[in-house]
């Protein structure tokens, strides 16, 4: 809040004819806005769409549950009789939580039964399915004559992908669902259960896990074409470096050194989940809810629901694209739209080149 | 075969740590700051009023600009961005000014312009939403958000111009009156004015903008506040040194009249609703109310509907396709009757060059037909011509065949004379 004083009362000097810059003699209030804009914020509340991928037993609901520090889930250790499930079903449950004044309305779908047949092909068009049909209900929304004044946001900001900790490699069916995926998502790999492996061995699957996302052009959150400026890219790469996290879930607390926190309990020592040492889990929590949770919904809407919207207004229809001209088609039953990004792979095969020298 | 079940229990969870996520609303203005905001005023009122002095007295600083002239011939709106910053907010100020206004003798149309002007605001916002590529968080938003409608101080009531002209903007832009001018007032005709500007508001139903009441942080300070509208301003950007401190103020003979003392006018008032309370809920009543208004007029006028009288839900690609078809039907008309056209200009054009083809020829052949007489005439003239000249010719030689014999015979007879003579001697 300090006043911008000039020691001589200068006129204002344009240094660009079209906005000119102006010295102000004494405080406006111009910074009051940001206030403002908490403000109205905060009463309206936050919405935040997150879905977890993976196969069962990743430790999927239990991650959540950590994330969010409450039982997102109620407790849903499968008995032994169910058989389980044919078909992907998605299961979506929606929270309330408020932190210090902030409301969150908290939307988290799960994927029960991905990966687990024995042909697995196509196991993703549920889900972009699902994804494309959030951003199918905005769309509609947002075209409607009489719009409401906030349309809801079922879109998904973010998908948590959980790569079983084998220690090698991607598997086919990880390389095929991240490809598809990261076109429409913000997509986050992690490794999970990463306590099955040492240190080392986590690096080593790290980095093989960076080269095939690599030479396969997936393109996962941070996006590495999407950086602003030189800021976003310095703390984004620092990002990019460390994915996928390794992470443990756990939502029992021990006593360990006489405060209580959350982790494992084995025979051979306790897993705490919030020690850097042990597991990266701080590190998406941060990325998620501290620091990037914002970053995430705005790209989903500048980002990924506009490459949905050009697809959508584009298929089918070889008309004339000249500017103004809005052609809906009815989507043509089951075929989720796939946007290319040419650029995403490009930029990719330049990083690789890059980095070969 | 997919079945998705969506489980919608929207109960309150409660937290067992801290998550994180209050960090929030910081992430949300740290993004905004980063993008900079963008604020436009519309300043409506005669030439004259002080409407750029106000500006300059609100922001604090000097916006470059000449004064105008009276003699403008109709209204005309001229717009200037400037960039501001303060701390690290980065503002994207645009004033728009209405040059002209009052000053003509028939003031019937001297609305339109300004109601051109914000609609054409808001018709660029649309274009560019409706694109298909569209990139509207790199839009540099032009929409009035606020407009300022300096109102004369006659100290009796409001002019049935700015009556008329508020009537038009009502329902498009986010008006606050202002009383301008204000050091010519005394304070208890002030009230009166006041008193007589409100009701004839609200009797004309003219809606100006209501200062938000419904969050407790805002609430109290906004109703205060709306108590004094329309705020009676002065504005200055010079100082005059009054204690030990330089303020703004203008200076008389009979005392100083300070901008910033709020026992002198309401400019305080103005910048505190204006700027440091209302700025971020005048863009979003802006957005919300005006825009969305403008934007259901405008497609409902394109022959866009939500739903038809079955109340089944009309998909605008059947509006679309419909218009587009009519569209290219018209197009094809327009085409054939050009070329129709076209083709009989065409016949027209060709018949009448044949008919001078024709004319040519005739003359062509009459002047052929003049000049063989002409030739003739000639000719048997050049004959009749010869025949005197060979007349002549054998004249002139019978003359002298004549005229030599009669020397002859002369030449004869003066001989025979001679002997004649001589005979008559011997």
């Amino acid at each position: 809040m300090d006043p911008l004083r000039q020691s001589s009362p200068g006129s204002s000097r344009p240094s660009s004819p079209r906005t000119p810059p102006c010295e102000m003699f004494d405080y406006v209030g111009i910074e009051a806005v940001l206030d403002q804009l908490k403000i109205k914020a905060m009463k309206m509340g936050f919405e935040f769409n997150i879905m977890v991928v993976g196969q069962s037993g990743l430790g999927k609901s239990t991650m959540v549950n950590t994330l969010f520090k409450s039982k997102v889930w109620k407790s849903n250790i499968p008995n032994l009789g169910t058989p389980t499930p044919q078909t992907l079903k998605l299961h979506s449950v929606t929270h309330i939580i408020e932190e210090k004044g902030v409301k969150l309305k908290l939307t988290v779908t799960d994927t029960p039964g991905f990966g687990d047949q024995i042909n697995n092909d196509k196991c993703w068009d549920p889900i972009l399915g699902y994804i494309n049909e959030q951003y199918e209900r905005y769309l509609q929304e947002e075209i409607l004559i009489t719009r409401q004044r906030h349309i809801p946001d079922t879109r998904v900001h973010c998908c948590v992908y959980f790569v079983p900790p084998t220690g090698h490699c991607l598997r086919p069916l990880d390389i095929e669902f991240l490809q598809r995926l990261c076109r429409a998502v913000n997509v986050v790999p992690v490794i999970a259960r990463a306590d099955s492996l040492t240190i080392e061995e986590r690096e080593t699957f790290r980095q093989r896990i960076q080269h095939n996302l690599r030479s396969h052009c997936i393109e996962v959150y941070p996006q590495k074409s999407l950086d602003e400026d030189t800021n976003d890219r310095i703390l984004n790469s620092k990002i990019r470096d460390r994915i996928p996290f390794a992470v443990v879930g756990a939502d029992r607390e021990h006593l360990v050194n006489g405060k209580c926190v959350l982790g494992r309990k084995t025979k051979w020592g306790i897993i705490e989940v919030e020690n850097m040492a042990h597991c990266e889990f701080p590190l998406l929590r941060d990325l998620l809810i501290r620091s990037h949770l914002q970053d995430l919904k705005d790209i989903t809407h500048n980002v990924h629901y506009e490459n949905y919207r050009v697809c959508r207004l584009n298929e089918s229809h070889l008309l004339p694209q000249g500017p103004g001209w809005v052609n809906l088609a009815p989507t043509p039953a089951g075929r989720p739209a796939t946007p290319r990004s040419l650029k995403v792979c490009q930029q990719a095969q330049d990083d690789a080149k890059d980095e070969a020298y | 075969m997919v079945l998705r079940v969506e489980n919608e229990e929207l109960r309150n969870l409660s937290l067992s740590g801290h998550v994180g996520f209050d960090s929030l609303p910081d992430q949300l203005v740290n993004k905004s700051t980063s993008q900079g905001f963008c604020f436009n005023i519309l300043c409506v009122g005669e030439t004259g009023i002080g409407k750029s002095t106000l500006m300059d007295t609100l922001f604090n600083t000097k916006f470059e600009s000449d004064p105008a002239t009276h003699n403008e011939p109709g209204v005309r709106l001229k717009a200037r961005s400037y960039e501001l910053q303060e701390s690290n907010v980065r503002l994207k100020l645009t004033i728009v000014d209405t040059v002209g206004f009052g000053d003509q003798i028939n003031k019937d149309d001297s609305y339109k312009p300004i109601v051109e002007y914000i609609d054409a605001q808001f018709e660029a916002y649309l274009q560019e939403e409706l694109k298909i590529k569209r990139s509207l968080f790199n839009y540099h938003d032009t929409r009035i958000h606020a407009c300022l409608y300096f109102i004369a101080p006659t100290g009796h009531s409001l002019k049935s111009l700015d009556l008329v002209t508020m009537k038009k903007l009502d329902s498009k832009v986010n008006i606050i009156p202002i009383i301008a001018k204000a050091d010519t007032i005394a304070k208890n005709e002030l009230h009166k004015f006041k008193s007589k500007i409100m009701s004839e508001l609200v009797s004309n139903g003219v809606q100006i903008y209501q200062f938000p009441t419904d969050e407790e942080t805002v609430a109290e300070i906004n109703a205060t506040m709306s108590v004094h509208l329309p705020f009676a301003v002065v504005g200055s950007t010079e100082e005059v040194k009054i204690g030990n401190k330089m303020a703004k103020a203008r200076q008389y003979p009979w005392g100083v009249v300070q901008v910033e003392n709020e026992n002198h006018c309401d400019f305080v008032k103005l910048r505190e609703m204006l700027i440091r309370v209302n700025m971020e809920d005048l863009r979003e009543q802006t957005h919300t109310r005006h825009y969305e208004l403008y934007r259901r007029c405008k497609l409902e006028e394109m022959g866009f509907k939500d739903t038809d009288p079955d109340s089944k839900p009309f998909s605008l690609q059947e509006t679309y396709e419909a218009k587009r078809n009519e569209f290219l039907g018209e197009l094809q008309k327009k085409e054939e009757e050009m070329r129709q056209m076209f083709v009989m200009r065409v016949k027209e054009k060709e018949a009448e060059l044949k008919e001078a083809e024709k004319e040519l020829h005739e003359k062509f052949d009459l002047l052929k037909r003049t000049h063989q007489e002409e030739k003739k005439k000639v000719e048997d003239k050049k004959k009749e011509l010869e025949e005197e000249v060979n007349n002549f010719q054998k004249k002139k030689a019978a003359a002298q065949l004549l005229q030599s014999q009669a020397q002859q015979s002369g030449a004869q007879q003066t001989k025979k004379d001679k002997d004649k003579k001589n005979a008559s001697f011997t």
